[in-house]
């Protein structure tokens, strides 16, 4: 049955800022199974940042419209107070590798007291049994014992992200997301972590939701794919259908424009920009750009759902 | 003077080293960036410097620029060592160069307007003449597709969109009319929809000034749509360089050999299988290897010998030259 | 510049930053009026206060406006001219002539009067005129105070003469002004209100010769500041004290930051000794000890004020905050935009003035707006120390005047409110304002 893990339906998020309210997230709907790798890809400006605060809960003051529902595992999460939403979700069911986040580590902490602090406001463990606990992680992400009592700046960039993705893991949360997880490392360093995540998917079964604008990267890690073109899911299917044969005409035109080492291709780019958030255009927001438009596209389409499983919000395919 | 056949640009044996400084007076030694690197660049050539953070190539790169000052080795350009120039002329040598940079928006300074960032390369060379400066101006903006120009001019490079703020990069590194542009990774900050864009222009403006172009990059999967040669640093030397397609085809070093395994290309069957790529970190440029610098993480280490002795270069084919141990049979270069 | 137009708006929405932005529209309007309207030179003779200048006003009186909280109001000081009252000449001889003018007034107050002087302004080549002045009340009843030759500037002070106060049994201020039954021993005395008059009558013995002159009433209350002991009107020094306190704060404030700044600047590019040197400097200046320094050069050199105006600043460029000036500029050394710079030929004081500098110029306003009521304060400390320069006006000196004066003890109050209240509102603008500037310009602090 689709979406046993997670159903998110007409999720929106504004923000209000000087300049007018920004939608960043306007009307996203998507389904996850267990043991599923969900890539979500945008450029910048798609809201896709917005998304994961959206399911996470990690909002700033300046929220205008908070809406939808998020259901984790049968229960609206949307429903829960802030302190519930804290106590209970929040990096129990559902955790979050942030962008950049190696930089994010505390520097006068010890790599193992903060991998292991989770389990302790958490969980209530001792802090022992929390470091234990931290071990067998950091062997799970292929990082030695020994760091777990160094400190931040002794470890590489690529074993800083495995800390954090350690530290993501060690409640065993239902869902991990994670935002960019690898844009700041080099390609080497790229090709390891996205090792170190497949391996963990295939031994605890985790499910994750993979956020980056870096095309070529998320078919690592990928079961189903999804587009985000100003604030909405432009088109959402399984890896095979996704990079290989995309329907959405902002899909087509991504896909293409990635440069691939292996097979000789003409590239294309995409002339002009994605719409503001702010005001964005009534009608399909892909219009403006669209090499397909026809007089249908004045009306934003609704995201149709195909025989095959997968979902494309445009006119061309009703 | 010059000779017709000479290279515009020669790097001999070049080597970049930085003083660690403890205190004072004590020295700790050097962060050797750039440590034995040589080959020549024509113009109308792009030339692409593929390798991770710390192998070098921002270091090189700066060092054709004048930024840093060589260590050891030259860098000669149209003939002129650079060691010898004095003032007057190095600074008629940075007017024959222009430099992307890899944040377009840090790149551009805020506070000004796009015409003033564009006169002040003019200004600081001495073009004085207020119409001279527009028209130079309105050329190179026309030339990197900024139009209309009138209304760019005066914009703010806050109020650009990031392509945008690169071809205005763009537009500034070709004011002076080099004769070399050296590229850092001109468009890893952009959206990948963009990327494309930016790199098209870039070629179009090269083929139209035949302009020698060195391209830094970290992602090797653009190199073959827009540069000639590609060599590949690994802790501040060149282990592998040749054409593009040679590189592509037949990649000799192991450290090519990881960097290429470790790229994916949108395929969903990457979510099946594991890629193979040497584990471990780039060593310290302070203290490097012995050797071969990249013995300790290389999967085809020839015990005894690359830990020992540094390999020189060799050509197992014409014009493809690799710095390795296994190609030992293969004929020594001494060309680069 | 745009930014500038960008600045305004986001200001206005701090409420604080309007009313501090009025208040100091208002300050500088103050003084731009007091710069126009008396001329420096005249207000520094009018500082120096002899009793000529200030003839016709009170000593420490209260401020006019006051009595409107009183319902039993304090007199007012006013003035009655012989050359506006009716005169009637007759010719007595040859070569003397009389000259009777009759001044009239309402004292309509329930308090004395505090003094009472008669101002004579007499011409005439070789002999005196003679005057005789006689006090007329409201009953018509006469009493002669005066009779005797004048000469030039001449002054007399009725309320201390002698004989008029024996005469009366008490002060004349309180004598001629009471009702006469009430002036008997042990009684209250009670102002006699109605309409009283001058006569004087004064002989000339010359054809030239005139004799004018003036009746001077001092009441409890003058003007709009009241007056000090020196009877000068404390006008002069708030309104003069106004660009005084805004030059020096000002000047003050963009001596040290500008030249901090720029010095900052050149340290931080260039490193090496240059910033060593300048970073050392600094230290050594945080140690030194302020004020003492400046108490030093004002008893040993000069008390000037453009004298301790420039070792203010010099003392005050090397402070913590070319360290805080050092930290930005680091920062923004590392910029791409600053390398491409170097790339493309640019001198290193290019750099530094037209790309580093203009960076970091938003950060430093508000630091600059913020800065200005430390040196106004600082100038008034200055006055209170003693080291104020002695010839300005400035709010400092008022208050300096009021401490030794005894304000407080004395009641005077007016006397040290209002400097001290100018003081805290130029404080407080500049503050509120900087504040505002600083959320405007430090976008991180936004949310406060």
């Amino acid at each position: 049955m689709a979406g046993n893990l997670l159903r998110v339906n007409d999720l929106i998020l504004h923000f209000r800022t000087t300049r007018g309210v920004v939608q960043a997230v306007d009307g996203v709907s998507f389904d996850m199974n267990r043991n599923e790798a969900l890539a979500v890809i945008g450029e910048s400006g798609c809201g896709k940042t917005s998304l994961v605060r959206a399911i996470l809960r990690l909002l700033p003051k300046n929220v205008h419209a908070y809406e939808g529902s998020v259901i984790l595992n049968g229960v609206d999460t949307m429903k829960y107070s802030e302190e519930r939403f804290r106590s209970e979700m929040r990096w129990i069911s559902m955790s979050l590798v942030a962008q950049a986040a190696m930089n994010a580590l505390n520097p006068v902490l010890r790599v193992g007291d903060q991998v292991a602090e989770p389990l302790v406001v958490h969980q209530g463990l001792r802090k022992q049994e929390a470091l234990a606990q931290a071990s067998e992680v950091f062997r799970m992400v292929g990082v030695s014992d020994d760091f777990l009592s160094r400190y931040a700046f002794e470890l590489s960039g690529g074993m800083r992200q495995r800390a954090i993705i350690a530290m993501a893991l060690i409640t065993k949360p239902d869902l991990v997301v994670l935002d960019e997880p690898t844009s700041a490392l080099d390609m080497l360093t790229q090709a390891n972590i996205m090792n170190v995540l497949k391996s963990i998917k295939r031994e605890l079964e985790q499910s994750f939701i993979f956020i980056t604008h870096d095309v070529a990267t998320t078919s690592e890690l990928c079961d189903r794919g999804a587009v985000m073109y100003a604030g909405q899911i432009a088109e959402l299917g399984n890896a095979q259908q996704f990079y290989l044969d995309p329907y959405h005409p902002y899909a087509q035109k991504l896909m293409g424009s990635v440069p691939t080492l292996r097979e000789r291709k003409e590239l294309e780019f995409i002339p002009g920009q994605p719409p503001s958030l702010i005001s964005p255009p009534t009608g399909c927001r892909f219009a403006a750009r669209c090499h397909r438009r026809f007089e249908a596209c004045d009306q934003e389409p609704p995201l149709f759902e195909l025989a095959d499983g997968r979902s494309v919000k445009c006119w061309l395919y009703k | 003077m010059q000779d017709r056949d000479q290279a515009l640009l020669e790097v001999k044996d070049l080597r970049t080293w930085f003083e660690l400084r403890r205190w004072v007076f004590a020295r700790a030694g050097y962060v050797k960036a750039v440590d034995g690197v040589s080959f020549d660049l024509p113009r109308g050539e792009a030339l692409a410097l593929v390798g991770e953070s710390g192998s070098g190539k921002t270091s090189l790169a700066r060092t054709v620029l004048g930024l840093y000052k060589p260590t050891a080795g030259d860098v000669v350009f149209e003939g002129m060592p650079l060691s010898q120039l004095n003032r007057r002329q190095m600074r008629a040598y940075r007017s024959d160069l222009g430099y992307v940079q890899q944040d377009p928006y840090g790149a551009l300074p805020p506070f000004l307007s796009l015409r003033s960032i564009l006169a002040e390369p003019l200004r600081v060379h001495r073009v004085r003449d207020k119409n001279e400066q527009d028209q130079r101006i309105h050329e190179v903006l026309e030339e990197v597709k900024l139009t209309p120009v009138s209304d760019f001019i005066q914009k703010f490079p806050h109020m650009l969109s990031g392509g945008q703020q690169q071809r205005a990069v763009i537009a500034r590194a070709m004011i002076l009319r080099p004769k070399l542009i050296a590229a850092d990774e001109p468009v890893s900050m952009l959206d990948a929809s963009v990327r494309i864009e930016i790199l098209k222009l870039l070629r179009r403006i090269q083929e139209a000034h035949n302009l020698a172009v060195i391209y830094i990059t970290h992602d090797l999967s653009t190199v073959r749509y827009f540069s000639e040669r590609i060599f590949i640093m690994y802790a501040a030397r060149t282990v592998e360089k040749a054409p593009v397609e040679s590189l592509l085809e037949h990649h000799y070093h192991p450290y090519t050999e990881a960097l290429l395994a470790a790229i994916p290309d949108p395929d969903p069957k990457n979510a099946e299988t594991f890629r193979d790529v040497p584990a471990g970190e780039p060593p310290s440029l302070v203290n490097p290897p012995p050797g071969c610098r990249f013995h300790p993480r290389c999967p085809r280490a020839i015990e005894g010998l690359c830990e020992v002795e540094q390999p020189p270069t060799f050509e197992p084919q014409p014009s493809h030259f690799v710095e390795c141990w296994l190609y030992r049979d293969e004929q020594k270069s001494g060309l680069g | 510049m745009s930014s500038l137009g960008k600045a305004l708006t986001t200001v206005r929405r701090y409420p604080s930053a309007v009313i501090a932005l009025i208040i100091i529209l208002g300050l500088i309007g103050v003084a731009v009026y007091a710069v126009v309207s008396i001329p420096l030179s005249e207000a520094i003779y009018l500082w120096r206060g002899t009793d000529q200048v200030w003839s016709d006003t009170p000593r420490n009186a209260q401020p006019a406006w006051t009595n409107v909280f009183r319902s039993k109001k304090l007199p007012e000081t006013f003035v009655v001219r012989m050359g506006d009252s009716e005169k009637t000449t007759e010719q007595l001889g040859e070569a003397m002539w009389r000259e009777t003018s009759v001044l009239t007034f309402d004292y309509k107050y329930s308090l004395f009067p505090t003094e009472m002087n008669f101002f004579f302004d007499v011409t005439f080549e070789t002999r005196e005129p003679q005057v005789t002045i006689t006090w007329i009340t409201p009953d018509g009843e006469e009493r002669r105070l005066f009779r005797g030759n004048v000469r030039p500037g001449q002054r007399f002070a009725i309320s201390q003469d002698d004989k008029l106060t024996r005469n009366l049994g008490t002060l004349p201020d309180v004598g001629l002004f009471a009702v006469p039954e009430t002036l008997a021993e042990g009684a209250e005395p009670e102002v006699w209100k109605g309409g009283y008059a001058l006569r004087v009558e004064a002989i000339t013995f010359e054809e030239g010769s005139s004799v004018d002159g003036r009746l001077v009433v001092y009441g409890d209350v003058y003007g709009a500041a009241g007056t000090d002991h020196l009877r000068r009107d404390l006008m002069v020094g708030l309104l003069w004290g106004t660009p005084i306190a805004l030059m020096f704060g000002l000047l003050a404030t963009i001596g040290t930051t500008v030249l901090g700044f720029i010095i900052a600047a050149f340290g931080t590019w260039y490193g090496g000794w240059i910033d060593a040197l300048i970073q050392r400097i600094t230290e050594v200046n945080l140690m030194l000890p302020f004020l003492p320094i400046l108490i030093m050069v004002g008893t040993f050199y000069s008390r000037s004020i453009w004298v301790m105006l420039a070792v203010i600043i010099a003392l005050s460029i090397f402070t913590a905050a070319i360290k805080t000036y050092r930290a930005m500029f680091l920062q923004v050394k590392m910029s791409p935009y600053i390398e491409a710079a170097r790339a493309y030929g640019a001198s290193n004081t290019r750099i530094i003035f037209r790309y580093l500098i203009p960076k970091i110029i938003p950060v430093l306003i508000p630091n600059f707006v913020t800065g200005i009521p430390t040196f106004v304060f600082l100038e008034a400390s200055l006055s209170v120390l003693g080291l104020g320069d002695p010839t300005l006006p400035t709010w400092g000196k008022i208050l300096t005047n009021a401490y030794q004066g005894g304000a407080l003890y004395r009641g005077y109050y007016y006397w040290v409110l209002e400097p001290a209240i100018l003081l805290m509102i130029t404080g407080l603008s500049f503050s509120m304002l900087g504040f505002a500037l600083d959320r405007v310009f430090n976008p991180r602090l936004r949310g406060m």
